[in-house]
């Protein structure tokens, strides 16, 4: 079994040092209730992450329903999928990665889900690094032109900017998250940042 | 390496993923040029920007609160007693397990013990220059002698027509209390019975295995609040005919 909740690896050492019989084992498995463990250890990892999901789920939805809706289905699908996690494993780019499926799927999601970063046209033209005195405008700039900025930007770019910048996810974190590449990772952050920047600027100049 | 080279890892440089010997020839090379160090500057206020803008959303407290509940309260497979009771009736069925199971090897491991002191007790006897304290070949006389010596009381068969022969006896003892020694022989080989109260022993467990650990055969019964134990080097037949003899004589 996988997921080795407390009760569980008790009863494993216990039994095996006492030699007692598997059937007696699996016998207190039963009175042991498994599924306490297992909603209890949930619940331990993944309400810290709450209002961290609930922020990110929304800067997908941009809809504060929509946001909830898929932040709940996200914790009943991970509550659901728990027995399927390893323990000791990355239990939030799991449920990150859960919740980011989960509003692919949604009526909102799929038509993020149907447009590629290469069609986009702004893409083509984005530069890497921009390095023009303009960018000092980005000392001046205010939280809400940010903010704007950011929800603007296209889905894939979004999202691995506040994964990166927000959540502070490792390269291996997003790559697992978004079930890309470490390369693209990179490449991808690369572009989004030169996104916001350019964003910021033509909102500067506005 | 040129600018533009230092400037494409500057991404990784700032969200601490550039490998640490990089991370050293960067540093001396942001402390070098200015060009790149302004780029870094203009990086690290953008990542500051976007952290600081991103926390925009906060849920609200009901929603907390539903969540919540529907995680504590989710579906559990039933069970038939409480956790709580269930999981003490499994420990203490547990530790009487393990207590029984204890006792049982500590009887055991008795067992062997005692064994060994008859043996013991046997081979000093064959060894001795004076094996028996009261020597006779007749039941009559050997008996009586123990009367007053030993706190009971019981039978020699008639030997006469059977392969044994009567040798004589002494008072023994074993764990504290006081019994009979009887020595038989049978051909060439000598059988010591060792006769004691079954109460004073204490509870021995006696086993098959503990008789055929040993290099002398020794046969063991019960018999009216007495414990007979036989200990010689001769065949198991001629221990269990004995035996027979003996347990019809009392």
């Amino acid at each position: 079994m996988q997921n080795r909740y407390p009760g569980f690896l008790f009863r494993e050492i216990f039994f095996r040092v006492l030699g007692i019989n598997e059937w007696v084992s699996w016998f207190t498995l039963v009175f042991v209730s498994e599924d306490r463990f297992i909603s209890g250890s949930f619940e331990e990892l993944a309400m810290p992450l709450f209002d961290r999901l609930y922020n990110f789920a929304h800067w997908l939805t941009q809809n504060r329903e929509e946001a909830e809706d898929l932040v709940q289905e996200t914790y009943v699908k991970a509550l659901k999928g728990f027995r399927s996690y390893q323990q000791g494993t990355n239990f939030r780019a799991w449920i990150y990665q859960i919740l980011r499926n989960t509003f692919l799927t949604s009526r909102t999601g799929l038509k993020w889900s149907s447009v590629s970063l290469d069609e986009d046209p702004e893409s083509q033209n984005l530069p890497v690094s921009s390095s023009t005195p303009e960018t000092a405008l980005l000392q001046r700039s205010d939280q809400q032109l940010v903010q704007e900025a950011l929800g603007e930007l296209a889905l894939p770019y979004r999202e691995v900017l506040l994964l990166c910048e927000f959540e502070e996810m490792s390269y291996q974190e997003m790559s697992a998250t978004l079930a890309i590449p470490i390369g693209t990772v990179m490449s991808r952050l690369s572009r989004a940042r030169g996104a916001l920047r350019d964003a910021l600027y033509k909102k500067q100049k506005c | 390496m040129a600018c533009e080279s230092w400037k494409e890892k500057l991404d990784a440089y700032f969200d601490g993923e550039l490998p640490a010997t990089d991370v050293r020839a960067l540093n001396e090379h942001l402390a070098q040029c200015a060009s790149c160090s302004a780029e870094g500057l203009r990086r690290v206020q953008l990542k500051r920007a976007v952290q600081a803008a991103a926390h925009k959303f906060t849920p609200d407290a009901a929603f907390r609160a539903r969540i919540q509940k529907q995680i504590s309260s989710s579906p559990r497979r039933t069970v038939w007693l409480p956790n709580w009771f269930a999981a003490f009736a499994c420990a203490t069925a547990v530790l009487v397990i393990g207590f029984i199971f204890v006792k049982f090897q500590q009887s055991r491991t008795g067992g062997q013990q005692l064994f060994g002191e008859l043996v013991d007790q046997h081979v000093a006897t064959l060894a001795s220059a004076n094996p028996v304290d009261v020597i006779s070949t007749d039941r009559h006389t050997v008996k009586p002698w123990f009367a007053g010596k030993i706190p009971f009381t019981f039978n020699i068969p008639e030997l006469q027509g059977t392969p044994f022969a009567l040798i004589g006896g002494k008072v023994s003892y074993l764990r504290q209390s006081s019994g009979a020694e009887l020595i038989f022989r049978t051909g060439h080989h000598q059988i010591s019975v060792f006769i004691f109260q079954e109460q004073k022993l204490g509870n021995v467990a006696v086993s098959q295995n503990a008789q055929s650990a040993l290099s002398f055969q020794v046969e063991t019964w019960q018999q009216n609040g007495l414990r007979f134990f036989e200990v010689s080097d001769a065949g198991p037949h001629d221990l269990l005919q004995l035996r027979d003899l003996l347990k019809a004589a009392n």
